[in-house]
């Protein structure tokens, strides 16, 4: 049987404070206990990228991470990088370019795609799909996600 | 049939415009809402023990342990549900002799496949769900499982189902004029080879899951669908749980990919419908990843033994073939498991002119996950067969693939004809399609750095495939066979007061954009602003009646629905302006949002329509009753389905030290009629492209020789990734079906039928100078070096 553990942590600029079961993932935690349900699952062992959320900056998988190792840490989810306008400029760019069609992926590969672009990555096309390599979309033929990278990085630089 | 034609060029002209998706935002910010977002108050959870073994007895059964544990509300077995849910069979009258034994969705006495359900478990969590199924007990005895197709019908092969005598579930045979004198004829050569398609899967990065809640004060139940045919999975769900269809309501939000995984009755979702019913509340089941690739159907799995003959010329003289294919213990329900192979029967060829044809086609049972109609059904073995050995005829006469075809193809001034195996055709064009193509990828210029490269022992290779597609399909598909599947599907038109259209079809969104293009047919057709609609999609209750979205039929006829009802609407909005405004509704038009002179002159804001009809009746003649609400169903009639076509090109390089195939660049031109949003088309058919290169190359459902599946996680189960997929350049011919006013055919499995025939052409023709071919999919680096070892 699971033990628990006390947490504290910050969650899209919010103090949150909760006791989880030992065994409990991270993007388990977000979904079932905060209701933020944009972080998505699509395999559970660290594959899909469907899970990825920023965690203290870097681009995390929700799923290989324990709810108890998020104690302290500062976490930005989906919904976070949409209302704190972090991912306005993709956001545009994905619906101008179709990058998505269920959208199952989508909030990993925004969160990706923002790793990329903060990390000072290039309209590379060869760059940005070894980046993204880590999510899986299985709808787009990846082509318009990578188009959208682009102009993304282009419009900022012009 | 005829129409308004100004409906494609006039203001508020949306359909052929590429207008992004509305919804867009919605699952950009994260506020999609798929099943397993929706929590309901006193949701349970369900989790499954499933076998182990391919096939086995279940012997005994104790769950007294697993009862106990913490959270857990009910543990049902096969036994416990066959009292509340009557089995189904997966068979249709047209499909003559096919066989199925009925299936339960819990496994009764007898497990036939790795990963069918056993027990189902339900708790507090899904966490203390899996907890308790680990302390359910069940002895297995097990027995021999038949895993090899090639062997399955062989007389010392154990029978999965004893009472049919063998493993055979459908067999059919398809002859059009005399293949053995065509093939003896002088001057012919014939290309015999074996083609080998292994499994694969859909793979939906959404697993499947159903979330069911059972009202008993209502004796209804309400179902949250992550699927394509809301409509169907009503029927399903009220037959085999003795519930009136009217009390069941499904419903589809967002879906996170179906691609023809989703549209079949899996024993888990109906045993948690059955749980929501017994324990009357919310039960919820999400399957992981190692339950979808162990449930989730899978497809293709056939081996091919076909012939082609030629003239010295390059004409075509016959095709004959002999599919055998493997299909799991039970022919899925309601759809079956002989659609596949009965597609490739009938496509196989189909854009080539061709006097002779023979095919037959035999589906048997094996302990293996189902096998059923995942996006494309049939067509990229169909176009592979036919395209691989015309190919390989035209290297063995020393033709240029591209010759071979123009001289072979359908002219494009020949329809309406038939195919050599009877099927219907009209408005296709092979030929200018695949002059387009040739343009655009400069093929020229393509051949002459392939022989520059080859000098420096660098193997490239273009490959060619032209195709058709069944899309729209007629009630010839599924209903006239006793499936109660709609093959028609209406829409709804309504003018709110504010001025705005309200709509709602029965097609569904997994993402194509269905949403989207219904409110461009229906703004430009009825003359609104876009963003001035609103679309409901994916619930029977609020809906008109049909048949969802597969097969290519969304656009086409759910869409084609959308456009008759507008049309209708407007007809009844300019009656009703006509007597406000004195005049005749032939004087009048709706742009913009208002009923305006012809020339677009304004006369009266819909709104202002709208707010007198709704709030000041008073004000209008008491003889006029106004119905600011349309309703139209559209089906296709003429035809049994409305063929597309399509040209497509891979180029890619072989390294012949590892065995590695990389895409270089793939193009498509694509013949889907009308095209009503570009932006979306391309798309979609770049997903088919990629989706049809994981076929063609990677994707296998490898398994064991006791029928063991050996590869089911995402992380050796391979999907195409980014970086290996190539930029896809798409371009269109537009001929528009003359079947509908719309003229929109289908366009979402064309890249998956059509990609993997070109792939392998490439590969072959990169192999080609080393005397080395290879005729098996997925076209894995060990079996690249095995046909080069081979032709050494
Ligand atoms: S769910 Fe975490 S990587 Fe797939
Ligand atoms: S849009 Fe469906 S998985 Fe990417």
């Amino acid at each position: 049987m699971s033990r628990f553990v006390d947490i504290k942590l910050r969650v899209n600029g919010e103090d949150v404070s909760a006791t989880v079961p030992s065994r409990l993932n991270l993007v388990d935690f977000l979904r079932n206990d905060l209701c933020l349900t944009g972080s998505h699952v699509g395999c559970e062992h660290g594959v899909c990228g469907a899970c990825t959320v920023i965690v203290d900056g870097d681009s995390v998988r929700g799923c290989l991470m324990l709810a108890a190792q998020a104690n302290r840490a500062d976490i930005t989810t989906i919904e976070g990088l949409a209302d704190n306008g972090q991912s306005d400029a993709l956001q545009a760019a994905f619906t101008n370019r179709n990058a998505l069609q269920c959208g199952f992926c989508t909030p990993g590969m925004l969160a990706s795609a923002l790793g990329y672009i903060d990390g000072g990555g290039t309209a590379d096309r060869d760059a940005i799909r070894k980046h993204i390599s880590g999510n899986y979309c299985r709808c787009t033929g990846y082509q318009s996600i990578v188009d959208a990278i682009c102009d993304v990085i282009e419009e900022a630089r012009t | 049939m005829t129409g308004p034609a100004h409906i494609f060029d006039k203001p508020n002209r949306y359909i052929g415009k590429s207008s992004p998706r509305a919804d867009a935002a919605r699952l950009l910010q994260g506020r999609g809402k798929f099943v397993d977002d929706v929590t309901l108050p006193r949701m349970v959870h369900a989790a499954f023990l499933r076998s182990p073994f391919a096939h086995a007895t279940i012997t005994a059964i104790d769950t007294a342990e697993a009862k106990d544990a913490p959270g857990v509300i009910a543990i049902y077995t096969g036994h416990d549900l066959t009292d509340h849910v009557t089995p189904y069979v997966g068979v249709l009258t047209h499909l003559k002799g096919l066989r199925s034994a009925p299936q339960h969705p819990l496994a009764v006495d007898v497990a036939r496949w790795q990963g069918e359900p056993v027990v189902m478990v339900i708790a507090t969590s899904r966490a203390l769900a899996e907890d308790a199924c680990e302390l359910v007990e069940v002895d297995y005895e097990e027995l021999p499982a038949v895993v090899d197709t090639e062997t399955a019908l062989d007389a010392d092969t154990p029978v999965i189902h004893p009472e049919f005598g063998n493993n055979l579930a459908w067999e059919r045979d398809v002859v059009a004029g005399d293949i053995d004198a065509a093939f003896a004829a002088s001057g012919v050569q014939v290309i015999d080879r074996e083609f080998r398609f292994g499994r694969h899967t859909g793979v939906t990065l959404e697993s499947r899951g159903t979330l069911c809640d059972f009202d008993p004060s209502e004796n209804e139940l309400t179902v949250y669908y992550s699927g394509q045919a809301p409509h169907m999975m009503q029927v399903i769900f009220a037959t085999h749980l003795d519930l009136p269809e009217e009390n069941v309501r499904v419903i589809s939000n967002d879906v996170g990919g179906s691609f023809g995984i989703k549209i079949h009755t899996y024993g888990d979702e109906i045993a948690t419908a059955a749980a929501a019913k017994l324990l009357k509340r919310p039960v919820k089941f999400i399957a992981d990843r190692f339950e979808s690739f162990v449930t989730d159907i899978h497809a293709r799995d056939h081996v091919i033994k076909a012939r082609i003959g030629v003239t010295n010329d390059g004409d075509i003289v016959g095709i004959d073939l002999d599919d055998l294919t493997g299909v799991g213990p039970f022919s899925m329900y309601p759809r079956t498991s002989a659609i596949e192979c009965n597609q490739i029967l009938n496509l196989t060829g189909a854009p080539y002119n061709l006097d002779n044809y023979r095919a037959k086609g035999r589906v048997v049972f094996q302990n293996k996950t189902l096998m059923c109609q995942y996006r494309g059904v049939g067509h990229p073995i169909a176009m592979a067969v036919a395209d691989g050995l015309l190919d390989d005829a035209a290297r063995a006469i020393g033709m240029d693939p591209v010759a071979v075809r123009h001289l072979n193809l359908m002219a494009d001034d020949s329809y309406p004809r038939a195919s050599a195996t009877g099927m219907k055709l009209d408005d296709l064009s092979h030929q200018k399609a695949l002059t387009k193509l040739t343009d655009i990828m400069d093929y020229k210029g393509l051949r002459e750095k392939q022989t520059e490269d080859r000098k420096n022992g660098i193997y490239r290779g273009i490959g060619f495939v032209s195709m058709v597609e069944v899309t729209n399909p007629s009630p010839m598909f599924y209903g006239v066979g006793g499936a109660s599947i709609a093959s028609q599907d209406g829409a709804t038109v309504r003018l709110d007061a504010g001025g705005a259209l309200h709509v709602a079809s029965s097609i569904t969104e997994q993402g194509q954009g269905t949403n989207a293009i219904l409110a461009q047919i229906a703004a430009g057709v009825f003359g609104v602003a876009l963003n001035r609609v609103k679309v409901t999609t994916g619930d029977t209750k609020t809906t008109p009646y049909g048949g969802g979205t597969w097969a290519s039929r969304g656009a086409g006829i759910g869409g084609e629905a959308m456009l008759q009802a507008a049309q209708a609407l407007k007809d009844q909005v300019l009656a009703v302006a006509a007597v406000m405004l004195q005049t005749s509704a032939d004087k009048l038009d709706i742009q913009d949002g208002a009923v305006t002179d012809p020339d677009g002159t304004l006369r009266l804001p819909l709104a202002d329509l709208a707010r007198t009809v709704y709030y000041r009746g008073n004000e209008l003649p008491n003889d006029l009753n106004p119905e600011l609400i349309a309703t139209r169903h559209y089906r296709v009639t003429d035809f049994p389905f409305v063929f597309t076509n399509g040209a497509m090109a891979a180029h890619v390089e072989v390294d012949t030290a590892t065995g590695f195939i990389k895409v270089l660049h793939f193009w498509a031109v694509e013949d889907c009629g009308r095209v009503i949003n570009p932006l979306l088309v391309d798309e979609q058919i770049r997903g088919g492209v990629v989706q049809g290169i994981g076929g063609a190359l990677y994707e296998e459902c490898q398994y064991s020789e006791d029928g063991q599946m050996l590869n089911a996680t995402m992380a050796d189960y391979m999907v195409p990734m980014a970086s290996e997929m190539p930029d896809i350049t798409v371009a269109h011919i537009e001929t528009p079906t003359k079947t509908s006013v719309l003229g929109a055919k289908g366009a979402g499995e064309a890249g998956t039928g059509g990609a993997p025939a070109a792939i392998l052409n490439a590969v072959n023709d990169a192999l080609s100078p080393l005397n080395a071919s290879i005729w098996q999919m997925p076209m894995t680096p060990e079996r690249v070096l095995n046909a080069i070892d081979a032709a050494k």
